[in-house]
């Protein structure tokens, strides 16, 4: 669409490398999935090809190298929650490091499983085992959320801000109490259920949930709807422009809810995927003590 | 009989005040007029305990009053003392409405009817004007007001705001907030409001939460009651207050009252002064910001100078070490008068200026001397400043494949003014040939001259059409072949949206674009589409010439833009006489005509290319984009932001529109002609040599650049806490850890001082940008526009 003369606005600098977008698991032409697959790939000929003299196990040459190169990638895995972090590091975009971290985090998968030679039992060598798996698991979980959410969130937002989304909430409670200081008790007292006994957000089970065990504006809707059924004489028509200022309180708690929603889906994984991934560090450790000390 | 004083002074901001101070000092009968209760209005009315700063840090203060780097209110405490302990005749709450007379016999009326008379007058009422007044009948009622300073103020009341500007719809909006807000617009749209304050009152408006009354305007007000007619009549509107954000008056009507000339009709005008600051009313002085010098420390030198002016003291300049300073590596010595004078004798562009005018210049600009073979500057650096040879000659590498094909300038030429014109990349490397001598003057000095002296800018053009037509049209072919072109030629400026070719009409002029960007658009099916957006160094118009047809699209400016307009015959005989041009003219057709068939075809492909152009892409030489189906919402970018930049984030993620999926967050677009420059008094933003426009230290925080932004990137922040180091915080939990905000808590000893903070696209760092690099998804990404459109295209987007 543009057409370039004599001035090209040629970019600043290196823009880190991309002028267009790229998710990090296509990055650079998926790049790291093709690294893992071959370090899988290797391990699994060695394995095929390597005759220990005992039944494959961590103890031989190949068990070693397997190992070591095992728990170099857990290192290295885990050093992803500090180079995040490290915002003025120059090294490599976080992008390229997300991308090897989940593709070499699966990889991690196969070198872990040749490396025990499949021999498993009740000790702390198949329980860090299982913790590798439980980590890789919850990192597919959130890839995958990572994949889901964020367009449904935009859709749901409707080019809201959270803070304009907050607003017009607090907007229509301020419709509700006007309109209710010309009304009955009874409707007043829906309108008061309505404006203090909602709220969004709450634990994290709500959050993920996306709505709240008990919610004022829905309670106080469902009431009006019954209310509405009986003969209101003269307030019918208060009590129906009630209702429609309850039914936009509604809708708007619903998308504001949706997007907390949204968000907590997309952070809740990584309190089991980090804590469990230290734990790992430890294990490993541990592993490694026992395996060269007894 | 009226009160006669040998010098009248009207207005007591620093520059009225320090003049004042100098006469009581000097003994000279004087009275001081102020408008207001209190002396400097401007500055009183700054925020409580703003830290005001004392620019030209290495500029001497020349004055009988103090001043240095500190509070707002040790400063005008100091200068109350100071004018306490001086006879200082002085005339609080004086407005004074007309002058009259001349030289000798000055006559002074004030709005209170009195009159005096004065030899001389010094004008020093500086450019804030005066609030614009509802001017209804009824408009005195207490609860009318012009300015709002803290919105939580006010709770649950019925407020009406008069005014669709910003400064209307941001009141509106954090008033909106716990009261019932009706916002009043005279037009039919918020045409006049940055594009993120529109978007947040039209949604207030759609969801009710600020009712909107457009096309209307204030005819009454009673207490309790404002009536307003709108198109269809008349309405009354109930409200407990009545807020108007109507702007300022500008004091230019009462100044040209008082037979006083600005030195063009632009609103950004300033009156012409001489050496002595006298205008061209003799006897009639103009000192401080009304006369285009805005920092505090000037105003006060000038109030002391302009005194001593008056009663015929010559007395040296207070900047004479500084432009020293800039002469002592030129070898053989040479001082600034000397300097001074060779400017003038030689460099046309600075003929008419007055030695106060180029004395302002050279503080600003550098004075190189350069060896043969020295580059001077390198094509596609990202400087804008221009340069002119006082003494030697330069190269310019006309041809960048080959640096020996050279053209070359003598003592007195100019070269740079492209970069200059177009707010681009530099075009041509140059090369020192021999010794030489040479000024550099910055951009933002250049816009300011050929702002107040038109005659600088015609100097310019004259030369600069010649060369544009050459470098962006016709690079082989020679001057006598152009000639025919180029006396044809004219300048066209255009604001933005403002129409150069109209679809369907006769003319078959073409249009060389040298500053800015235009779209050019067509009716299909009842809509108009955007068929393609070109930026400077690109011609439009050709088509209707080559195919004898009526113009098949219209061409309008996407910015304030600048365009050569050829004539067409002269045009015509150019391509005859250039088979090479004409070969490229007549390819470049073929392709526009293809991609307009491909538009034709999909009008709807071209809704994201609008929105980007819309969000300031047509003048944007970087911009930050998040593909939002690829972001998690960490808020990494903006964590990464604030932890290299102070604690501050430059960036907010969620604000901004978006389009599909693509979102542009508010964050600085490094526009080519950056508009948050064009009133920054110490001159604080500047470009960097690759392009990214940075905030210097030397921001005094007064502002103007926030309001000047289009796109609401700048704000004014207080500088933070200093923060641990990132294994100190992980591990032992010390301090604020990333992107955690303390700056209320550990604000800067000096209380109240607020930078004004923006994008500086992360220029220090030589790993490029930190919200680019942490962004954990690939979301965020910075794009040069042009690429990223040329992106878009070849995905058929
Ligand atoms: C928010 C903000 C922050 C700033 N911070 C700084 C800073 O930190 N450092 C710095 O150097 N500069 C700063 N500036 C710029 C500086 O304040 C002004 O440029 C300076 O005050 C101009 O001085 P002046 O004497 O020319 O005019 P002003 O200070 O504007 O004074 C004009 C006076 O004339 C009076 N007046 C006007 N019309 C009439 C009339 N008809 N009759 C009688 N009296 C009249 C007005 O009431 C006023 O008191 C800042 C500006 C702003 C807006
Ligand atoms: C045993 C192997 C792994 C270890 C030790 C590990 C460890 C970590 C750590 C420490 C973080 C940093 C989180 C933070 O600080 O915010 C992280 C993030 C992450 N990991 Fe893993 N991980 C492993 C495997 C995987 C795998 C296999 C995947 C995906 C298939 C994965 C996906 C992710 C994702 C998506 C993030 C979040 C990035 C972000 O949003 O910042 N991980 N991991
Ligand atoms: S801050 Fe300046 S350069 Fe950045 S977007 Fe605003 S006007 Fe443009
Ligand atoms: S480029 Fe740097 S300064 Fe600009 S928003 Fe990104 S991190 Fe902040
Ligand atoms: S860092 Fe990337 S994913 Fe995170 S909020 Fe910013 S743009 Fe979105």
């Amino acid at each position: 669409m543009s057409d370039r003369a004599g001035t090209a606005n040629t970019p600043m600098r290196a823009h880190g490398g991309a002028d267009h977008h790229e998710s990090f698991l296509v990055y650079r032409k998926f790049k790291w999935l093709k690294i893992a697959a071959l370090l899988s790939l290797v391990c699994f000929i060695a394995y095929l090809v390597h005759q220990p003299k005992d039944i494959p196990n961590g103890g031989t040459w190949l068990g070693y190298t397997l190992g070591g190169t095992g728990a170099a990638l857990i290192v290295w895995l885990t050093w992803f929650g500090y180079r995040k972090r490290a915002y003025s590091s120059g090294a490599g975009r976080v992008q390229a490091w997300l991308s090897a971290h989940v593709y070499l985090g699966l990889a991690l998968v196969v070198v872990a499983t040749l490396h025990s030679g499949f021999r498993f039992a009740w000790n702390i060598h198949t329980f860090t085992y299982c913790l590798v798996l439980i980590v890789v698991a919850s990192g597919i979980f959130g890839v995958f959320t990572y994949a889901r959410y964020p367009s449904l969130m935009t859709a749901n937002r409707r080019g809201l801000t959270t803070a304009q989304m907050m607003a017009n909430i607090g907007a229509i409670d301020a419709e509700l109490r006007t309109a209710a200081s010309s009304l009955g008790d009874k409707l007043a007292a829906l309108v008061v259920k309505a404006t203090q006994e909602t709220k969004v957000g709450g634990g994290v089970w709500e959050q993920l949930r996306g709505r709240p065990r008990y919610c004022g504006t829905d309670e106080a809707a469902r009431e009006l709807q019954t209310v509405l059924r009986q003969d209101l004489g003269a307030e019918e028509h208060e009590a129906r422009k009630l209702m429609v200022l309850l039914t936009r309180k509604s809708q708007m708690l619903a998308q504001m809810r949706r997007d907390i929603q949204y968000k907590a889906m997309m952070d809740i994984w990584l309190y089991v995927h980090v804590p469990l991934a230290i734990a790992l560090v430890v294990a490993l450790a541990t592993h490694v003590f026992a395996v060269f000390f007894y | 009989m009226a009160e006669h004083y040998k010098i009248a002074i009207i207005g007591s901001g620093p520059a009225g005040l320090s003049a004042a101070a100098h006469a009581a000092e000097l003994g000279v009968s004087h009275i001081l007029f102020e408008r207001a209760k209190q002396y400097s209005d401007t500055i009183y009315k700054f925020q409580k305990r703003k830290h005001v700063m004392a620019a030209p840090e290495t500029l001497p203060l020349r004055s009988d009053l103090p001043f240095k780097e500190s509070s707002r209110e040790e400063i005008l405490g100091g200068w109350a003392d100071g004018m306490g302990a001086r006879a200082s005749n002085v005339r609080m709450g004086t407005e004074v409405t007309g002058i009259t007379g001349q030289k000798g016999a000055f006559k002074i009326a004030t709005k209170g009817g009195e009159e005096f008379t004065a030899e001389a007058v010094i004008l020093s009422i500086g450019v804030q004007g005066n609030l614009r007044q509802l001017g209804v009948p009824g408009d005195n009622w207490e609860r009318v007001q012009y300015q709002l300073d803290d919105p939580d103020e006010y709770q649950n009341e019925n407020i009406i705001i008069v005014g669709g500007g910003d400064a209307g719809i941001e009141n509106a909006l954090a008033l909106s907030v716990g009261n019932n807000v009706s916002i009043v617009n005279n037009q039919a749209e918020f045409a006049y409001a940055k594009p993120a304050n529109r978007a947040l009152i039209l949604a207030a408006i759609k969801e009710g939460t600020i009712q909107g009354i457009m096309s209307a305007n204030a005819k009454q007000v009673e207490p309790g009651l404002m009536t307003l007619s709108v198109p269809d009549g008349e309405i009354q509107v109930k409200c407990d207050r009545i807020i108007a954000r109507i702007g300022a008056l500008p004091p230019r009507k009462f100044v040209e009252s008082c037979g006083i000339q600005f030195s063009s009709p632009a609103p950004t005008a300033f009156p012409h002064v001489s050496d002595t600051y006298e205008s061209n009313v003799p006897g009639m002085y103009i000192v401080g910001a009304l006369a285009g010098y805005p920092l505090i420390k000037q105003c006060m030198n000038q109030g002391y100078e302009v005194v001593e002016y008056i009663l015929g003291n010559n007395i040296p300049p207070a900047d004479e070490p500084l432009i020293q300073a800039k002469l002592d590596h030129i070898k053989p010595a040479i001082n600034p008068s000397r300097l001074i004078e060779l400017i003038r004798e030689r460099l046309p562009v600075y003929k008419v200026l007055t030695t106060l005018q180029i004395r302002e210049m050279l503080l600003g600009s550098e004075i190189h001397f350069k060896k043969p073979g020295e580059v001077i500057f390198a094509r596609n650096d990202y400087t804008n400043s221009f340069w002119s040879i006082i003494d030697g000659q330069a190269d310019i590498q006309i041809n960048p494949t080959n640096p020996a094909e050279v053209v070359t300038l003598q003592p007195g030429q100019f070269f740079g003014e492209m970069g200059l014109i177009s707010g681009r990349r530099r075009t041509a490397t140059t090369v020192a040939r021999t010794d030489c001598l040479l000024l550099e003057v910055p951009r933002n000095s250049m816009i300011r001259l050929q702002r107040s002296v038109p005659e600088v800018k015609r100097v310019i053009d004259e030369v600069a059409i010649i060369r544009q037509i050459k470098t962006y049209l016709t690079p082989t072919v020679d001057d006598a072949a152009l000639s025919e072109v180029v006396a044809s030629s004219e300048i066209v400026a255009l604001k933005p949206g403002e129409v150069l070719i109209q679809e369907g009409t006769d003319d078959d002029s073409v249009f060389l674009i040298r500053s800015g960007s235009v779209t050019v658009s067509s009716t299909i099916g009842g809509q108009e589409v955007v068929l393609a957006y070109l930026p400077a160094g690109n011609y439009v118009g050709e088509m209707a010439l080559l195919t004898k047809q009526h113009r098949s699209a219209t061409v309008k400016a996407a910015v304030a833009s600048e365009a050569i307009k050829i004539n067409s015959t002269a045009f015509r005989a150019l391509l005859d006489r250039a088979p090479d041009l004409m070969k490229q003219v007549k390819g470049k057709l073929e392709t526009r005509m293809r991609e307009r068939v491909q538009v034709e075809a999909r009008p709807e492909d071209t809704g994201l290319i609008e929105f980007l152009l819309r969000q300031g892409f047509s003048e944007a030489t970087d911009v930050l984009l998040i593909d939002e189906s690829l972001c998690v919402r960490c808020d990494n970018c903006e964590k990464a932001c604030a932890e290299t930049h102070h604690g501050v984030s430059r960036l907010t993620r969620e604000a901004g529109p978006t389009f599909d999926s693509v979102h542009v967050p508010t964050s600085c677009r490094h526009c080519e002609h950056p508009h948050c420059m064009k009133d920054c008094p110490p001159d604080a933003i500047r470009r960097a040599p690759n392009g990214e426009v940075f905030i210097g230290d030397n921001c005094i925080g007064c502002g103007n650049c926030e309001r000047n932004c289009p796109y609401g990137v700048i704000h004014m922040a207080a500088v933070p806490a200093e923060k641990p180091s990132l294994l100190n915080w992980l591990l032992w939990g010390a301090g604020p850890g990333p992107g955690e905000d303390k700056s209320e808590a550990g604000m800067n000893a000096r209380t109240g001082s607020k930078h004004a903070t923006k994008c500086d696209m992360c220029k220090d760092d030589p790993a490029g940008p930190a919200c680019v690099r942490s962004c954990p998804t690939g979301a965020a990404i910075r794009v040069n526009p042009e690429q990223f459109l040329n992106f878009l295209r070849e995905q058929g987007r």
